[in-house]
């Protein structure tokens, strides 16, 4: 429950920070920190407009994509406290249940009949492939190291001792992070403030969602973000204190923030054709962390 | 022993029944008898599932030796699979075959072979005598060949046919080599004369014996390398064979695999590793090559090759459980295995059904030049959509269940010691999920191109839903996928008797239902709130929208005003960087016009995915076989006096060879003497 309760708050600062520092580096003022929550609740008061194209997947798939965000939500554990849910074989469910989100926002840019919407759709389900096997592979290290399937006991588990296993935090840390930005569709995989929708994935895909719908895509968006701002956390609070705990929570969702908005201020979007090699990268990244545990635990005799 | 008898006359007169009926009752009264055997083999095959073995012993005759016949779970749980494919097949069938009342012996001959596959392959369920399986093994190739071929006024579909036809004798030639072996070294034809045989001789030699059963069942199911006979066979057939095809007949492979490992008594462990790989590789491929076929049957066939990897992927980690002694493992392994081996005989055959609606409705199955259908054919919409979320292995339908059992397992072997089996771990565990990431590609395509945008060529204008009667036996389907997504327990339940077969040999105690039912109790909980909460925020959005402006629109054409259905992202540019990304496994061919002048005429731009496997594997050798071949051409040269002498110089060698043999042997021992 905790977990929820930091994860929703987290949401709701973290994008407004990403813009504001990427106003305060480009020399503006930037909005207030609050502002996406003030456009998501105007969007939310507003009524829909549909493109003719369109069926009823249309219709269902923005919500289809908020719950399945919130289902993924309800599995992450916060250090000590397990999430809402939390069983063996809980992070299987929390990939797959991010899919059939992402399915559905697929099928809904298909829906449309435009060109560019099922450029977008492309990219999300050859991007999401990629990364699906570096995720299963870094909680398969990590399962392997700590003994448990389950994302609670996992991360209770982890303990921060020699230097390998800092390097291997650092490195699923890497993982993780880089897993954040292709499923929130940021840079360096795609940049969300292009102003051509031939270079797009993300926003691209949901051209055509309007009011009420678009406003669940958005938040839903928020959500993942600190979603997986979360499981970094997890990474590094096993056995730490509420009090130290919740700060420390925040201070890192915070410095994540700030990041992103340093990289997306100072960095260029890769070329498109890039990404694919860029994500098969984390794979093998994911594969050293795998090797780095075989180490620890002394399998290499 | 009655029920037997009713088993072989019953169905048997009324076969001799249909050719004499009128058009629409041949039909009718093959469904009846399909329904007549379904009754009887469920309700034996459901004795078997709740603990009622059954096993008694024909007589036979002198040349097969007695005929035992046992009914376990292993064969109930696939009778009750099989049983439930035929009878929504047939009934499909009886509506999707409406088209061809003109060809009256054309469906007369379906109708019989119809009735007599199901008949053949129950009994290959049952029978344990090898002589007798290998001549139901046949009949089951034979028929499965005629209903192939319903269509055979086109080339193609005969091709795939013929295809189809010598690959099924291979796997018979394998499957002989392994019994024969058996049969000549005990004297016995039963199942148990191979346990006894496997036992008795040193690993290798059984692993070799197990090899040969392998092979010869693969074929049938479709591992890579022996799957090129599938993404032909499929799509010739009509679809509702070609449902059944893909949700029984592959199986039938696998029920033969599963079979084999509870006969044969060798190194499970080397057994596991072995088809491990095999499976990793099938599954990979299968969807792989699924994604860039441009006809909807070809890229459902070859998404069977992706499933039946799964599948094998369960049956090898159970293995490996097996053989060492990991209980859990073996109880997750071969749990998974067997679910997913129903689960994908319902999506598989919904997925068919469905395309066969397609067919029906627009006469095409090419996938670029559909489009929009969501708006004509709502319900095989939905139908199709279910299907292709639970083929993908997503929540909260039957796939996802099946497919976490497997990770489950996976995850739980990663507690094993050995550095070997953490390495197969993990390189299976990010198969699996780079084998589910390409089903949801291969899906969002099938999909978004088929149903959804708007039609990509003009499609006949009598284009709409079929009528409800068939759309019947596709609810039922539909619910059985949502029962098990939801229901998953109850299943496992069933489940936990077949699976005892395997474990037994290792514990007491039946690990199934304790370690998968607790697995799969939260997991049923998470399952459930995720379909609660998606129909509650529905509501609510309904709820909340009630009061609000809805509008309709243009699409948005970013600027563009006028943009026509042309313009709409197709099949091909959909997976265009996957099949760039993956061009080394691939091969596609392409013919592409150039654009020339200001006012270019129309050019043609034409892709033909083709397999790279049957390239190396079937067309390279054949092209040299026939080479060889062709040097003695001239032995053929149509004169009949030379067949003659032929013959006769055949029958000289037959008997001369011996002769010869012998007296070299007493030379040869003459010299010895010497």
């Amino acid at each position: 429950m905790l977990s929820v309760l930091l994860i929703v708050t987290a949401a709701i600062f973290f994008t407004g920070i990403i813009i504001r520092v990427k106003s305060v580096a480009s020399g503006r003022k930037g909005p207030g920190i609050l502002q996406p929550i003030y456009d998501v609740m105007r969007l939310f008061r507003k009524g829909v407009v549909y493109s003719e194209t369109t069926s009823f997947i249309f219709q269902i798939a923005p919500t289809i994509y908020f719950a399945s965000v919130i289902m993924a939500m309800l599995v992450v554990p916060f250090g000590q406290s397990s999430g809402v849910l939390s069983f063996n074989g809980d992070f299987i469910f929390f990939a797959y249940i991010l899919a059939l989100g992402k399915f559905f926002s697929i099928i809904a840019a298909m829906d449309t009949g435009s060109s560019f919407e099922g450029m977008g759709a492309s990219r999300e389900a050859l991007y999401s492939m990629f990364a699906e096997p570096a995720f299963f592979i870094l909680m398969g290290s990590l399962a392997l190291l700590s003994g448990h399937t389950s994302f609670q006991e996992i991360f209770a588990a982890l303990h921060i001792g020699s230097q390998i296993s800092y390097a291997l935090a650092a490195l699923a840390t890497f993982v993780i992070l880089m897993i954040a930005m292709i499923e929130s569709s940021r840079m360096p995989i795609d940049d969300p403030k292009t102003h051509l929708e031939l270079t797009m994935i993300h926003e691209v895909m949901i051209l055509d969602n309007s009011g009420f719908d678009l406003g669940l895509i958005l938040s839903a968006g928020f959500l993942k973000f600190a979603i997986y701002g979360a499981l970094i956390v997890n990474l590094f609070i096993g056995v730490i204190p509420y009090q130290y705990a919740i700060p420390a929570f925040f201070a890192i969702q915070f410095v994540l923030a700030v990041a992103i908005g340093l990289i997306e201020s100072f960095m260029a979007r890769f070329r498109m054709s890039h990404n694919p090699q860029f994500i098969v990268v984390l794979t093998s990244v994911s594969l050293l962390i795998f090797f780095g545990v075989l180490l620890i635990l002394q399998k290499f005799m | 022993m009655s029920f037997i008898w009713a088993f072989i006359l019953i169905p048997f007169a009324g076969m001799l029944l249909i050719p004499f009926l009128k058009v629409n009752w041949k039909g009718i009264l093959a469904f009846l008898l399909v329904l007549f055997n379904v009754l009887i083999s469920s309700y034996f095959a459901w004795q078997s599932l709740i603990g009622d073995e059954m096993s008694f012993i024909l007589p036979g005759s002198f040349v097969t030796g007695p005929i035992p016949i046992r009914i376990d779970a292993l064969s109930g749980w696939f009778m009750l699979i099989i049983n439930l494919v035929f009878l929504t097949g047939g009934f499909y069938g009886l509506f999707y075959m409406k088209v061809y009342r003109n060809q009256s012996q054309n469906l007369s001959l379906h109708g019989i072979v119809f009735v007599f596959q199901h008949a053949a392959i129950l009994a290959i369920c049952v029978i344990q005598n090898s002589f007798v399986f290998l001549i139901v093994w046949e009949i089951l190739a034979l028929t499965s060949f005629l209903l192939i071929i319903f269509e055979h006024e086109h080339i193609s579909t005969i091709k795939a046919g013929i295809n189809y036809l010598i690959q099924a004798h291979f796997s018979l030639i394998f499957l002989m080599i392994g019994f024969i072996w058996v049969a000549s070294r005990t004297d016995s034809y039963d199942f148990q004369a191979i346990s006894s045989f496997s036992s008795s001789v040193p690993e290798p030699v059984s692993l070799l014996l197990f090899l040969s059963f392998f092979i010869a069942f693969g074929i049938k199911a479709g591992f890579v390398p022996f799957h090129t006979w599938l993404p032909y066979a499929h799509p010739a057939a009509p679809s509702h064979i070609s449902g059944m095809m893909s949700g029984v007949i592959i199986k039938i492979g696998i029920f033969g695999i599963l079979r084999m490992l509870l006969v044969v008594k060798t190194d499970l462990t080397t057994i596991g590793y072995i088809i491990l790989v095999i499976s990793l590789i099938s599954g990979l491929y299968g969807v792989m090559l699924a994604i860039i076929q441009h006809n909807l049957k070809k890229l459902l066939a070859y998404h069977s090759i992706e499933n039946i990897g799964i599948i094998g992927i369960g049956i090898g980690i159970g293995c490996i459980g097996i053989g060492s002694g990991n209980q859990i493992l073996a109880a997750f392994g071969f749990a998974g295995a067997l679910l997913h081996t129903l689960n994908h005989s319902l999506f598989k055959s919904l997925l068919f059904y469905t395309a066969g609606n397609i067919y029906q409705a627009t006469h095409t199955l090419e996938i670029e030049k559909l489009g929009g259908l969501i708006k004509k054919m709502p319900q095989t919409t939905v139908l199709f959509l279910m299907a292709a979320i639970a083929i993908c292995g997503i929540p909260p339908f039957n796939g996802f269940i099946s497919e976490f059992i497997i990770f489950t397992g996976l995850y739980n072997w990663l507690s094993d010691a050995s550095l070997v089996s953490l390495l197969a771990a993990v390189t299976t565990t990010a198969g699996l999920a780079l084998i589910g990431g390409l089903a949801m590609l291969c899906f969002t395509k099938a999909f978004g191109v088929v149903f959804l945008g708007s039609p990509r060529s003009d499609l006949p204008s009598s284009c709409k839903e079929v009528p409800f009667l068939q759309l019947i036996p596709l609810y039922i389907i539909a619910g059985m996928i949502i029962l098990i997504g939801l229901f998953p327990l109850a299943f496992i339940e069933v489940l936990s008797k077949p699976v005892g077969l395997f474990t037994a040999t290792i514990l007491q105690t039946n690990p199934t239902q304790i370690e998968v039912f607790s697995v799969l109790q939260p997991i049923n909980l998470a399952v459930w709130s995720t379909v609660v909460l998606i129909i509650g925020l529905l509501l609510f959005r309904k709820y909340a929208l009630k009061h609000r402006s809805g509008s309709f629109g243009p699409t948005w054409g970013c600027g563009y005003v006028s943009p026509n259905t042309k313009q709409q992202y197709t099949a091909g540019s959909f997976v265009r960087t996957y099949s760039k990304l993956f061009a080394p496994f691939l091969s596609i061919g392409k013919h592409e016009d150039e654009i020339h002048g200001v006012f270019p005429p129309k050019v043609k731009y034409h892709t033909s995915p083709y397999d790279k496997i049957e390239k190396w594997l079937i067309d390279s050798p054949l092209k040299y076989n026939k080479s060889f071949m062709g040097r003695f051409v001239f032995l053929n040269n149509g004169k009949l006096q030379f067949y003659i002498l032929y013959g006769v110089l055949f029958i000289l060698a037959v008997i001369s060879i011996p002769v010869i043999y012998q007296s070299l042997n007493s030379f040869i021992r003459f010299l010895k003497l010497l």
